[in-house]
């Protein structure tokens, strides 16, 4: 069995939310940096922001 | 003599027949149908010398048609490899079951030729040239009403449908189909996205399109004909098509060039269904009973 989807990266404003793990971690201090960071990240490793509505974003490979 | 020529033209006339260019791009002007009509003239060559030869007890022709069968195998693991290549290069990929279709119809159609030419040269060699000609047009005739693949306009039902997001999940009527996160995406969905809703008509168009091969020769299909609004770097256009579990619906949501619904409908009625997906559980007793 191989994966096949991946998370890159994770993209929060709220540090309680998420813990250290597999992917890396970024730190926004407001939505519109929040919104950039994820934005800028998909396109260089063209993956598909998702949101966790509860202020977390991934970015997943599909 | 006379029986081999007329079966070798009539083949060949076939296999040209059976080629026409059309919207899926396939095969590639001018050499991809190079390739197909040389190959479709082999075909009938070795299918008109058939009955000639072997009514001269040449029996050694028999094994000819027997090598190629072979060898067109072959042609459909090359088609089949070449295209799947191809394919990681398309903004929107075929998928291997829309492939695999193509290198079917590939290899079938050369047997097609094979078998008209075969007809063709028997009936010109036991009776004349007028003969031939008839039973080569009634199996030119035949062959094309035959082999025309069902579309998927003859199974479902296919009408606009409303796209809204709810939250950051983004549905058409009540299809889930993705999350997304940014908001510039959700902007450009509401934009300028376009969805669709399949019905299918029966429990049979149903397991049709529960088919994963058969939702991504639609969206192929779709994007091939209106464009799609993406680049490699921008995953989230890429368009998709869901299943809405309770009712067996699919949904198609696309990000085109051409924002025209109509037509949008009218490509996915035309998207053909592809022989590896066409399950007819109605056929069966048990589905049948399973149904009501």
């Amino acid at each position: 069995m191989n994966l096949e989807k991946y998370i890159l990266a994770v993209i929060t404003m709220n540090r309680e939310k998420v813990s250290a793990g597999g992917a890396p971690i970024f730190f926004a201090s407001d939505k519109e940096e929040l919104e950039k960071i994820a934005v800028t990240l998909a396109r260089i490793t063209e993956g598909v922001i998702h949101d966790l509505e509860n202020g977390v974003f991934i970015l997943v490979k599909h | 003599m006379q029986a081999a020529f007329a079966g070798v033209i009539f083949g060949t006339l076939t296999r040209y027949y059976l080629l026409r260019r059309d919207y899926r791009q396939y095969p590639s002007y001018p050499h991809g149908v190079i390739t197909n009509l040389s190959l479709g003239f082999i075909a009938a060559v070795i299918g008109a010398v058939a009955i000639p030869a072997l009514a001269e007890k040449e029996f050694t022709a028999v094994t000819f048609l027997a090598l190629a069968a072979t060898q067109f195998r072959e042609v459909r693991n090359m088609e089949r490899e070449m295209l799947l290549n191809l394919d990681n290069m398309q903004l929107v990929p075929r998928g291997q079951e829309y492939i695999e279709g193509i290198a079917r119809v590939f290899e079938s159609r050369n047997y097609l030729v094979m078998f008209t030419s075969l007809l063709v040269g028997g009936a010109t060699f036991w009776g004349n040239l007028y003969y031939g000609v008839l039973i080569g047009v009634l199996a030119v005739v035949l062959t094309g009403i035959m082999m025309k693949g069902k579309t998927l306009g003859q199974i479902a039902n296919v009408r606009e449908g409303k796209l809204y997001f709810d939250g950051a999940n983004l549905f058409v009527d009540n299809i889930h189909f993705m999350n997304l996160g940014s908001q510039g995406a959700k902007e450009i969905y509401l934009k300028r996205a376009l969805g669709v809703v399949i019905e299918p008509l029966s429990d049979n168009g149903r397991a049709t399109l529960a088919n994963n091969g058969q939702r991504m020769a639609i969206a192929h299909d779709a994007a091939a004909l209106l464009g799609v609004y993406r680049d490699v770097d921008t995953a989230e256009f890429m368009p998709i098509v869901r299943r809405h579990l309770d009712t067996g619906r699919a949904g198609l949501v696309i990000v085109p060039i051409e924002q025209d619904m109509e037509y949008l409908i009218e490509a996915v009625k035309r998207v053909p269904v592809l022989e590896s997906a066409l399950r007819l559980p109605l056929k069966t007793t048990i589905g049948r009973k399973a149904a009501d």
